[in-house]
Order: structure tokens, then sequence, then C-alpha cells
């Protein structure tokens, strides 16, 4: 079994957003980088088919050079190999990362079984990069996917509707995208680390095509701020505390 | 006293219960983030406590602050294990047990690998020479204990303020006023800093600064470990640090903690770590750089391969800590030079914060604390010392020295050449080699002169250890120096005057011996802390009633300029001459011929005696010469404008040709030449632990007037001494103790007195004249047998030669006085 999982670096983000000034992007400055969770788990669970099956995990990103880091993280929990679609650093909209990655399939020497997609990016959150793959490949495509179980030749995906859940099942290849909660991601471990820094990672430079989007600011939406209620000090407080819990339903 | 302390980690919390428990009523505590974990260092700490240092001041501050952990029930003791993987760090180790045993710290022991396997099963101890196990190693909850002592201000009536963000220090005249917060505004009194890495951008609020950087620590935690899913507690086995990687793994209940001080130094900006809601974590916990550990990844394995290699422990938590740095490794504590009332409570780690605490809220009511603070106090730094460059220079290369071996001569390397005399040039011609004093460049010895060492006979050392950071020609030096004359560069002097009509009020004040002297006198004083111990030793020259100049070591200088000036009433001030004035010293036999051949004045002893200053004319420059001597002959201190320097220099040195004058780097100066004389140095004999009748410097006539410590000091002349500053010899001359070792008998036990104080070695230095190794050490009275000083693990054995002050080389001081 061949899948691939694409991700995406996005920054790790505390309660407040900060602007660069230009309004272009957001202040990263002083933040980490990581995927989103869907991505980890849509990592996780190309790992955990390959280990029950055999076959090879590939992670693909595409972003600046620093994103190599993403892709280390991912084989140190098992992906096998990574490839980075370079840019400048620059945003690209969610065609041209399709068109990039449409591209960079052509030159793997066999085609993928699984192409692995988080459900959305967790900065733009654009909901297409996975579906556009698909349509440019004319592979079948499931979104929003909680569940997924292999059959000979096929998969079987769950989603969520809100109570019951929709099942699916499509025939290999396929593009499926998952959410968060599909499985609980392992940690990496040390060793696990360790192999990431010796793993293959190919770098390929990519230009961005003449953009079809055009960005002119991000805006912080007003938040809602803080809403912190005080419910009451010590033992008196505890009538209101119940009548919380029972407005949340977990009492 | 209205007080503001600001912050509240371990420090903050600590001070405000401290300040609530001696009785300071009106207190406020603020922190920008909310309680009990604001989002600073303390949070992420990693919270375990190695009680020895090579420092006594910072082991003190660690068993006081140890004992209030245990007493709060908030410290677990799990022992912990310093391993060796190399010969080096053996050796680093058994100075480890010295220091153990001079500060008193119980039960350490030294121990094999197959031992450290027992204690540690998981440790591969295959790769270990040894280790040094100190069984009172603890663990401790900052954050608990510091939710007590806030309660425990609460309950006196001290006002807490969570989630409260200071937006201004106001300071009127000179002192502290208020305090603007995002919660209205406090009057204050006395306002503490406490704000770890922030609190330099604090400082800047008021116009004063705090000089250290945050810096990152890298910490992983890795689990859940199937040897610690059965734990009784957090910590069951002892925590190791592996000193030669700079790493250390600790259990943390089901997980094992790595951290390391081994990467690269990553310093950072007060003004740019993120808000509170800007973080994704807390500010001080900031996004792990995964590049900079690969390596400590490889260390771990290699040393507990049991669980880091196992594949299903996993990394679950790894961050970059922030904690802060400072230019010297040593907190920022006191009151702040620039602001009175303004206190920094900064740079202080979890093992001190509660004994920091209780120190700082004494000095702050009752005026001096029970630890001596004196290598922490905030106002030891000169500007130079507290530039950006200095400080993140210093913290860069202090950074890996966290577990490093640290020699005690080890010179740093960054930033150097900030401060040069007017002799430089000619210094480096010499030869000289530079060691560094208050960011002075100073000869420790020259180059130039190694033909003396064959002249004069003097052996090398065996021992690299012992011979590092150290030359044969000191020894050289000295021994021209008492045959003929040597010329010293003394530029580094701190040196400032206490003017106006209330000149003579604040000297009598801080200066233990009678000031109201002639012009002309030049005399040498101890200066007491209120408990009677020493707060310095300096010179003051009284140059006319409204005008007294003092004279001090450059290292302390900072600190004793401070003390004057908080003595001097509206009618005294301070004028520092520090950079305006150079100096050269000029000692030996020969001093007064080649001074004489080259000053038309008078300078026989008849008319210049000692104790005594006059000016003097050299090549139609007017010379400042002051006869005194910290290397016990004949000769004077020369002070000349810095424009000048170059001039004098020339000057004494041609004249010195045919006399056979060399020139003597402060090894000369601090060690060799002093300790032959029994010179007491302070930070080393002296110190607020001991007093003037301990230190056997009580020869004088205590005046009448009121002077700080009088008290004290009356009552120490009543009473006998609880131990009393000895010189002793070293019987054998195969290694040579550097100082700091404990003072032990026969049976190694230490030598305890009456005071429940320790009997060490305070300076060590070789007596080249004497042809002996000379050793100074407290100790208490009676017959202990014969005595040893334990260096590396060996006794070596010791003679008393003096109990007392009497100097072993030239007793009566003909020398100096003739």
């Amino acid at each position: 079994m061949r899948i691939l999982v694409c991700v995406k670096r996005v920054p790790l983000t505390g309660g407040k957003m900060v602007l660069t000034d230009d309004a272009q992007a957001l202040e990263t400055r002083h933040l980490g980088f990581t995927i989103s969770p869907h991505e980890e788990c849509a990592v996780e669970e190309a790992v955990r088919i390959v280990e029950a099956e055999g076959g090879e995990v590939v992670v693909m990103t595409l972003g600046p050079a620093e994103a190599e880091e993403q892709l280390r993280d991912c084989m140190a929990i098992g992906a096998d190999r990574g490839i980075l679609l370079e840019t400048q650093g620059e945003e690209w909209d969610a065609q041209a990362t399709a068109g990039a990655i449409v591209e960079a399939l052509h030159s793997e020497p066999e085609p993928f079984h699984l192409l692995f997609f988080g459900n959305e990016s967790a900065d733009a959150g654009g909901y297409q990069v996975g579906i556009r793959v698909a349509h440019a490949l004319g592979l079948p495509i499931v979104t929003g996917l909680k569940k997924i179980d292999l059959r000979d030749g096929s998969v079987r995906c769950e989603r969520d509707v809100g109570g019951p859940r929709d099942v699916y099942e499509a025939p290999l290849p396929a593009v499926l995208t998952v959410l968060e909660g599909l499985n609980l991601p392992r940690y990496p471990s040390v060793p696990g680390r360790l192999r990431a820094k010796q793993k293959p990672l190919a770098r390929t430079a990519v230009s961005p095509p003449a953009a079809q989007l055009e960005k002119l600011r991000l805006i912080v939406p007003e938040g809602q701020g803080k809403q912190a209620e005080i419910l009451g000090d010590g033992a008196a407080a505890a009538p209101r505390v119940v009548e919380v819990l029972q407005e949340l339903g977990v009492a | 006293m209205k007080v503001v302390v600001i912050g509240g980690g371990i420090v903050g919390n600590s001070l405000i219960g401290w300040l609530a428990e001696l009785g300071w009523t009106d207190l406020v505590q603020v922190d920008k983030g909310p309680f009990p974990n604001p989002g600073g260092s303390t949070g992420h700490a990693s919270n375990f406590i190695f009680p020895v240092d090579h420092s006594k001041e910072m082991t003190q501050l660690t068993l006081e602050s140890m004992r209030q952990y245990r007493e709060t029930g908030t410290l677990h003791e799990c022992g912990g294990i310093e391993v060796a993987r190399t010969e080096e760090r053996l050796e680093e180790l058994r100075r480890r047990m010295a220091s153990a045993k001079s500060w008193g710290v119980e039960g350490c022991r030294l121990v094999t690998p197959a031992e450290i396997k027992e204690l540690v099963p998981f440790v591969d101890e295959s790769i270990l020479l040894g280790g040094f196990y100190s069984p009172s190693v603890a663990v401790v909850d900052s954050l608990r204990f510091g939710t007590l002592m806030r309660e425990r201000a609460q309950a006196k009536g001290a006002q807490i303020l969570a989630n409260t963000e200071v937006k201004g220090i106001d300071v009127e005249d000179g002192r502290v006023r208020r305090v603007r917060t995002t919660r209205g505004d406090f009057e204050a009194d006395v306002v503490a800093i406490a704000c770890g890495v922030w609190s330099p951008r604090l400082a800047q609020m008021a116009g004063a600064s705090i000089p250290l950087t945050p810096a990152v620590h890298q910490m992983i935690d890795v689990g859940p470990v199937p040897r610690f899913l059965d734990s009784k507690t957090a910590v069951d086995y002892p925590i190791v640090r592996d000193m030669d990687t700079n790493m250390y793994e600790r259990q943390d209940g089901q997980g094992l903690e790595v951290g390391s001080y081994a990467h690269r130094p990553i310093l950072h900006d007060p003004d740019e770590i993120l808000s509170i809601e800007e973080a994704a974590l807390t500010p001080t916990e900031l996004p792990f750089t995964q590049e900079d550990f690969e390596l400590q990844l490889e260390h771990g394995l290699e040393l507990v391969p049991e669980i880091l290699g196992d594949e299903s422990v996993g990394i679950k938590y790894a961050i970059n800590g922030l904690l802060s740095l400072t230019p010297d490794g040593l907190p920022l504590l006191g009151e702040t030079p620039e602001v009175k009332g303004l206190w920094s409570a900064a740079a202080v780690w979890v093992k001190e914060g509660p004994g920091v605490g209780k120190s700082l809220a004494e000095w702050m009511v009752l005026g001096e604390p029970e630890i001596d603070l004196q290598s922490s106090d905030i106002a030891r730094f000169y500007p130079e010392q507290r530039t950006p460059q200095h400080v993140k220079g210093r913290a860069a290369e202090g950074f890996n020295k966290t577990y490093g071996i640290v020699h005690p001569g080890e010179q740093w390397e960054s930033n150097r050449g900030v401060r040069v005399s007017p002799f430089y040039d000619r210094e480096q011609q010499l030869g000289a080699v530079f060691f560094e004093a208050a960011a002075w460049e100073r000869p420790h010895w020259y180059e130039a002169n190694a033909p003396l060492v064959e002249e004069y006979g003097v052996k090398p050392r065996e021992h690299e250890w012992d011979a590092r950071w150290w030359s044969p020609i000191i020894n050289a030096e000295h021994l021209a120096m008492r045959e003929r004359a040597a010329m010293f560069d003394l530029t580094a002097f701190c040196v400032f005057d206490v003017v106006g009509p209330g000149a003579l009020d604040c000297v009598q004040t801080v200066a233990a011996r009678q000031m109201n002297v002639p012009d002309g006198r030049v005399i040498y004083t101890p200066v007491l802390a209120p408990g009677g111990g020493f707060k310095s030793d300096l010179t003051i020259m009284k140059m006319a009633d409204d005008r007294f100049r003092v004279v001090t070591g450059g290292a302390h200088g900072m600190a004793d300029m401070k003390w004057f000036r908080d003595h001097c009433g509206p009618d005294a001030w301070i004028e520092d001459h520090t950079s305006a004035l150079c100096t050269v010293g000029l000692w030996g036999p020969r001093a007064r011929d080649i001074l004489s051949s080259i000053t038309s004045d008078d300078v026989s002893n008849e008319s210049f005696p000692f104790a005594t200053w006059k000016t003097v004319g050299v090549d139609g420059l007017g010379v400042l010469a002051s006869r005194i001597s910290y290397v016990g002959d004949l000769g004077w201190e020369l002070y000349v404008p810095f424009e000048h320097g170059a001039a004098l220099w020339d000057a004494v040195w041609e004249a010195g040709q045919p006399h056979g004058v060399v020139p003597a780097g402060i090894g000369v100066y601090g060690t060799t030449g002093r300790l032959e004389k029994a010179y007491r140095a302070f930070g080393f004999e002296l110190d607020q632990d001991y007093d003037v009748v301990e230190a056997d410097m009580a020869w004088w006539k205590v005046k009448a007037e009121d002077f700080v410590g009088k008290d004290a000091h009356l009552a120490a002349r009543e009473r006998e001494p609880a131990a009393v500053c000895c010189t002793l010899t070293l019987t054998g001359n195969t290694r040579f103790p550097l100082g700091r070792e404990p003072v032990v008998r026969e049976d190694g036990s230490p030598l305890i007195d009456a005071k429940g104080r320790r009997s060490y070695v305070t300076s060590a230095g070789m007596g080249p004249s004497l042809g002996k190794y000379i050793l100074m050490s407290y100790l208490p009275p009676g017959d202990h047998g014969q005595l040893y000083v334990q260096y590396m693990e060996e006794l070596h054995p010791v003679t008393v030669e003096v109990v007392g002050s009497r100097p072993p080389f030239d007793p009566d001081n003909e020398r100096i006085r003739s």
C-alpha cells in the first residue's frame, strides 16, 4: 500500500492573533509552527495502515524551506520519506497548491493507492486542496472522515452528520480528507526522532503561477474577548456551579 | 512602609510572605497573570534542587530555601547523582565533595558506577566512571509554596492582585513613589521587582536597570515509562545530572523529564516576550526548536537507553523554557543604585527563591539579611557591565558553564578590553597576561619576566589543575619585588570622594575607625554591617575637612559607593573619580630610591611617614602619593589624572631601571604579597559572617562617635571569639589547594565553631619569600590535633603558623615602615 499524506506548515498561535504591519499575514516572528490536528490524524492513519499491511507512507508539503521541520515531525512518527515543494515563503491559494501537488505526483515512480489530506488547513481553511487534487487526477474523494476501513481494493469511510453517520465506499486509488478524532495520534519516540533525521527528503523548488485570487488584507475579527464569569467564592458557589453543569448537560 | 511587590512567581511570593512575617502590613502584590501560575519561569521550572554549589552564598540560600520548602510540606527528598563520563569530571566531583563539607551539606558521597546502577536502575552505568551522590536532593512544589506564602501575607492583610499589569513606576526626587497599574495607582515607599525575565522592562519604567537576559533552557517530557507505572511518588528514583553532556534526567510521575544546558545559547529580549493572550502555552514556554536538541537526544539515549530507547515512550511535551541569566551567573538582589526604594529581586531560580525572599525581606525590614548577599548585590555592576553587549555576551558564555567545570581562576572571553588603563600599551609590550576585574583589564603577570623564574629558581606546579590560570612568573615577580622593587597597575581601584560640609559625618558613620584626623592621613578601616560583620574594608585619605577620598577594590567598588551615598546627609555628596585617576603602585626596598630620583620633594621616612599622603612633583606632574601597602613593603600608590598616566609610568620605569624594577601583576598584589603579610581580603576572609575580633583586626581604639555596627562591634570585643582567622601552611608542596576547601581533623571530620560555622580555606597561595604555601582559615579555639585540608578527596597536612593577624613575613613590619 502506497500512501501520500499532504500537510501544511501553520503557525502555532495562542488566543490572540497579531498581524504583520501590512496586514498580509500573521506575525509569526515569535511563534512556533505545526500541522493541523486533522493532518496529524491523517499521518497517524497512514502509518497504521502501512504498519498493518506494509508499503510506504510519503508525506508532502508545499511551503518554505523551514517546512522541513514539519516533514521531519511526520517522519518521526513513522512516515518513510518526505517531499518538500519549496516556495519562497509566500502564501499560495488552493488552486495553485493543488496544481503543484498534481504536478509533483507526475514524477513519482508509482501512483499512490491513497491520498490523505486534512479536511481543511488550520490557517487559511479553504477546504479545497484535496478536492481539487482528486478532480485533477480523476479520482474519487470522500471528505470529513471520522473512520476509515480498508477492504480488498476499496475503502469504507464514515463521516459524522450529527448523530448517525454517512458511510461511503470508494474504490482505490482514492483521495480522503479527514477530521481530528479519526484516531489518537501517537507521540514521537526518541528513536523515531533520531531515525527521522536520516530519512530521505526531496526538495523541489516551485514558483507560484499567476494568482487567480488576490488577497487584499487580513482582518482579525472582533472577538468576544475573555468571557469569564465568577460563579462565587468557596462553598457558597456550589449551587451556581451545579446549575451551570446542568445547563451544560454534564450533570 | 507602603510596599508593592511586582511579580507572583517563587520570588515575589516568598518576599511578600516574609515581609508580612517580619511585621510590615501595608503590602500589595500584583501580577499580570493569573494565580497560581501567572506564566513566568516558575510555572515551567523543573523544580529540583541540588544543594551543593562552590559558592558559599548560593549554597546558604539554597539550604535556607530547602528548609522552608520542607517546613511547608512542599519538598520531596529523592536524592540526586551528578554522574561523570570523564576523568576530568570525576576530579570536579571530588571538588564538589570539598564544597559540600565546607558549606555543611551532609551525607554526600562519591559512588561507583555499580552503586549508581543500584540507585538508578535504568541508567547504562557502563558509560560512567562514577558519581557524586547527594541524598538531600529534592523536588519541590514551587507553585504550592508560593500559594502558601501569598496566603500567609493575605492573612496579615496584604492585598493580592492577579491579572493586574503594571503600566508605570513613578519616581520623584530619586525615590520611588507609586506604581501605576491596570487596576489603579498604588502609592509606595518600597517597590520590589520580582518579575523574572520581565524584570529589565519593569526597572526601565523607573529609570533603573536590571542587567539580565531571558535565555532558553530546553526540556522534554517523555512517557508513559513502563518502569514508572507503579510509582508510589512523583519521584521514586534519584535525579541524574549527566554533567558532561550538560543534561539532566528526572522521573516525573509516569514520565521522564530530560533537560539541557548543552545547546547553543538562545537569548531573547524582554520586550519581545509574547503576552499571555498571544502565547500558545505560557509566555515563558516558547516553541521547542528541535534542531537544538538533536545531539541531546543521542546523549540521553546513551545514558538511559531503557527509557529513551523504548519505541512506546513518546515525547509528550517539549519546550524552550525561558529563564534569567546574568553577566556573572549570580542573582540581582537589593536596592537599585539608581532609585531609592526600588528593589531588585531578580535572576533567582526555584532552588534559591524562598531563601532570597527571606533574605530580601530581612534586608528591607531589618537593614541586613542573615545570609550575606554581597555577591548578589545588584549594586555591584559598573555602567560597563550593564550594557546589552556585556549582559548578552557574558550570559551566552555563562550558559554552557551551568554544568561546566569552572576553574576558580577562569577568565571570561567575551566583551573584554572594555576598560583599560593608560599603561595598557606598555603592559602589552611587556607580555602582560590580563585578568579582568570589574570590566578592567589588569596584568596578572608579565611574560617579559620569564627570565626571573630561572633567576629565582621558581618551580612549576606539576598538576595541570593547580597550574591553570597561574604562572611561576608570579612568584618570581614577588621575589624581585622583595629584593628590588616592583611597579603595579592599580587603576582598577574604585576611587571616590565624599565631599561637602557633611562629609565628615558620612565617613564617620560608615567607617569603623576614627576619621576626624589631620589632613594628609591615610586610614585603613573596616566598614561594618549593622550586625558587626564586614560590609567592606578600604582606605580613606583625609584631603580636607570637607573632602575624604575613598579607595577601594574594583570588584566591590560600586557597592561601596552606594553604601557611602546611602549615608550622605543633605550636605554631603559623592564624586566618582574612578575613571579620572590612574594608579601606579611602587613597592620594594628600592622604592624610595626610585621615587626620590624623579622628585625633588622629600620622601624620606621622617617627612613622609607610613599611612600619610602628599602631592609630589614628578616631571612637572602633580602626583598624589599615598604611603600605604597591601604587599607589605616600602612604597607608594601614585595617582595622576588619566591623561598623565603614560608619562608617570614612563618616569617610574626609567628611574627604576638602575634599581632593577620589574613590572608585577595582580598575582603578586592580590595573593602572594598579601598572604605573606596575613592581610585579609574582602569577600575571602572578610564577609558579614565574621566580625572584626574574629578577623583579629581589632587593634584600633573604638571611637566615641557613632558608626554603623558599633553596638555589635563593642559586644564582639567583650566576648571570646568563636573562631579566629589564622595563617596555615601546607606541609608538603605537591598539590596546591585553590581556596574554599574544608579544614578537617585526621579522621576527616570538619571543624565547627560555637556559631555553627565550619572552617574552610578562605584564601590560598604561595608565600615565595617564606618558601611555603599559605592557607588562611578561621579556626575555633582549642587543640584540634593535626589538621588537614581536604583537596580532591585527599587530606594534606597543614601547620598553623599564626593564630591571628601577625604576619608570618616581616612580623614587625620593619619594611613597610622603613
